[in-house]
């Protein structure tokens, strides 16, 4: 039988090696309560706060009071994270369901020994380490379903360190779905946010900034694209769904950090939508109206809001820095699905040159397309009465 | 591009009506009224053509939904577990069928076995919102990805066909 002191040396034991294993052996940083801008090799804040010395910005400190929403925190949002973590940002709040893959290795910021844990606790254990004075909370759901859909919109709005809604929240997730979850959310919450993506082929990527109301939803039209320049024909998919890049990825996270920073301490401009295209270093900007017959309820509702507001408040400041003529009637649909498909019909979005909507919806939505069997009858039959129907075919 | 044969399959499935999302109360339980007719008659068609090839049914909420599908390749038939939730997004998006049993063993799917659908489908079913539904994507999307992924499958060795056990029925 082993003595209770050999037990306990034991579990010492083990547990320094534990934490060896997890990468927090090292010297931990004391959490700092205020933010100086002295200029020591112990200060990780100096060179941030060198920000205001040289008239960039006015109030970094301020970040500290701040709240910022990252849902998804795969190659973007992980990233976009990290920066906002060293940043010094109040409180970080992540969302994602998915695991840490030796699949993610080609990306930043997670590494091999955290492949099987969850994206947000690993990623939480990571940025805590980094910066101690940041508040992380992790939700490890998909925001999509019934279940997690209010308790998302309950953290959005309540998730500031102040109790109140968060300051900002930037969509990193890799799918549609969960882009109109967000959306939905925002539309409803009339939460600000930025959109971003990175395209499947990994060589094109965006930034889009959304205020409800004032600037174009993601429902407001069909998700834009920059275009790749890359003939469709010769665009292999042959037994893959998606590629990806570090670089690419990077990109997109740095631009949407910056815009992140310009917009929650007021400085420069702030891109409604920036595009990227690897191939050609070609990065469109635009403003983008908002669609007044948006299929989102409260998308239209935030618009009236808007419309409503004396005009003083133009908070939407044109950014068009390219020399490229905005074009009022592009191209558009690149990819038409259907040849006997009614006229097709874009809001009126202006967009600029190089930058496509991804396909195009019928101007008339009640003809139907593609379909000659008719409309669904009312049934006479009950909900429970169809679903025993369909159980016993 | 969808094929003749998908084409005259959509078109023999009638459409739906209610734009409705499980957050939208009783007009979701009209939309899940218009699901179930439209699955039943996809069904129906599908024995009427000797091509019966899935079973579905959801909980009471209509939001979660699980059957099987098979796929019949040189007389044997390969069974899979199918499943998906229905996003408070919906119909605006389409639902992500899943087949779990096959994650990780095909480069055409996404995590936790949601299968890649190829370019057209989404175009497609946004042109077509409220009116597509679960049978849509079913004969869209599922019958398509089965087609060409599982013969793949099977020649790969990667999927193996299975005598039917006592507790499988």
């Amino acid at each position: 039988m082993s003595s209770i002191e050999d037990l306990q040396r034991k579990v010492s034991e083990l547990e320094a090696k534990l934490a060896a294993a997890q990468g927090n052996a090292g010297p931990v940083r004391q959490k700092i309560d205020i933010m100086s801008s002295e200029v020591v090799d112990s200060n990780p804040y100096s060179r941030l706060m060198a920000l205001k010395r040289m008239g960039i910005v006015d109030n970094y400190e301020k970040i500290r009071e701040l709240s910022v929403a990252v849902v998804g925190v795969g190659g973007v949002g992980s990233v976009t994270a990290e920066m906002l973590t060293r940043c010094g940002i109040g409180k970080l709040i992540l969302y994602d369901y998915d695991k840490v893959e030796l699949a993610n290795m080609n990306r930043l910021f997670f590494q091999p020994h955290q492949a099987g844990l969850s994206k947000v606790n690993a990623a939480a254990a990571t940025l805590q380490s980094i910066n101690p004075d940041v508040t992380i909370e992790a939700h490890n759901y998909n925001i999509t379903t019934m279940d997690n859909f209010q308790k998302f919109c309950d953290s959005i709005s309540k998730g500031s360190l102040s109790g109140g809604p968060v300051d900002l929240v930037l969509s990193c997730v890799d799918n549609f779905e969960a882009r109109m979850a967000i959306n939905t959310a925002c539309n409803e919450l009339n939460q600000r946010w930025f959109e971003s993506g990175v395209s499947e082929n990994a060589v094109s990527g965006h930034i889009q900034f959304i205020v409800p109301g004032e600037t174009a939803c993601f429902a407001c039209a069909p998700p834009l694209v920059v275009a790749s320049k890359i003939d469709e024909k010769t665009l292999k998919r042959e037994g893959v769904c998606a590629a990806s890049l570090p670089t690419t990825m990077g990109i997109v996270s740095g631009f949407l950090v910056q815009n992140t920073l310009k917009f929650l301490l007021g400085f420069g401009n702030v891109s409604h939508y920036l595009g990227y295209s690897a191939l050609t270093d070609f990065f469109p900007t635009m403003a983008l109206k908002p669609n007044p017959q948006c299929e989102d309820s409260y998308c239209r509702l935030r618009q009236t809001e808007v419309n409503a507001r004396p005009a003083a408040v133009e908070v939407a400041t044109e950014v068009t820095e390219d020399d490229k003529p905005i074009h009022v009637d592009n191209q558009w649909g690149i990819s038409l699905v259907d040849e006997n498909s009614p006229e097709e019909e874009t809001p009126n979005l202006n967009l600029v040159d190089g930058v496509q909507v991804a396909y195009s919806i019928p101007v008339d939505n009640s003809t139907p397309e593609s379909s000659t069997g008719g409309a669904v009858a009312a049934s006479e039959l009950s909900l429970e009465e169809l679903m025993q129907q369909m159980k016993s075919m | 591009m969808v094929d003749e044969g998908t084409r005259k399959t959509l078109s023999s499935i009638p459409l739906l009506k209610t734009k409705a999302g499980p957050r939208d109360k009783e007009l979701w339980t009209t939309r899940l009224k218009e699901e179930y007719q439209g699955l039943i008659k996809y069904v129906q068609n599908n024995k009427e053509a000797d091509n019966d090839w899935f079973r579905l049914e959801s909980d009471k909420t209509g939001t979660k939904w699980f059957g099987k599908c098979w796929y019949i390749h040189n007389l044997l038939k390969y069974e899979f577990d199918l499943e998906f939730d229905i996003p408070i997004t919906y119909p605006t998006t389409a639902p992500e069928l899943a087949l779990p049993g096959l994650d990780g063993k095909t480069a055409k799917m996404y995590r936790g076995g949601k299968i890649c659908l190829t370019d057209h489908f989404k175009p497609l079913w946004a042109r077509n919102v409220p009116r597509f539904g679960i049978a849509h994507a079913m004969a869209l999307g599922l019958g398509p990805w089965l087609a060409v992924e599982i013969p793949d499958l099977i020649e790969k060795g990667i999927i193996k066909y299975q005598e039917k056990s006592e507790d499988s029925k």
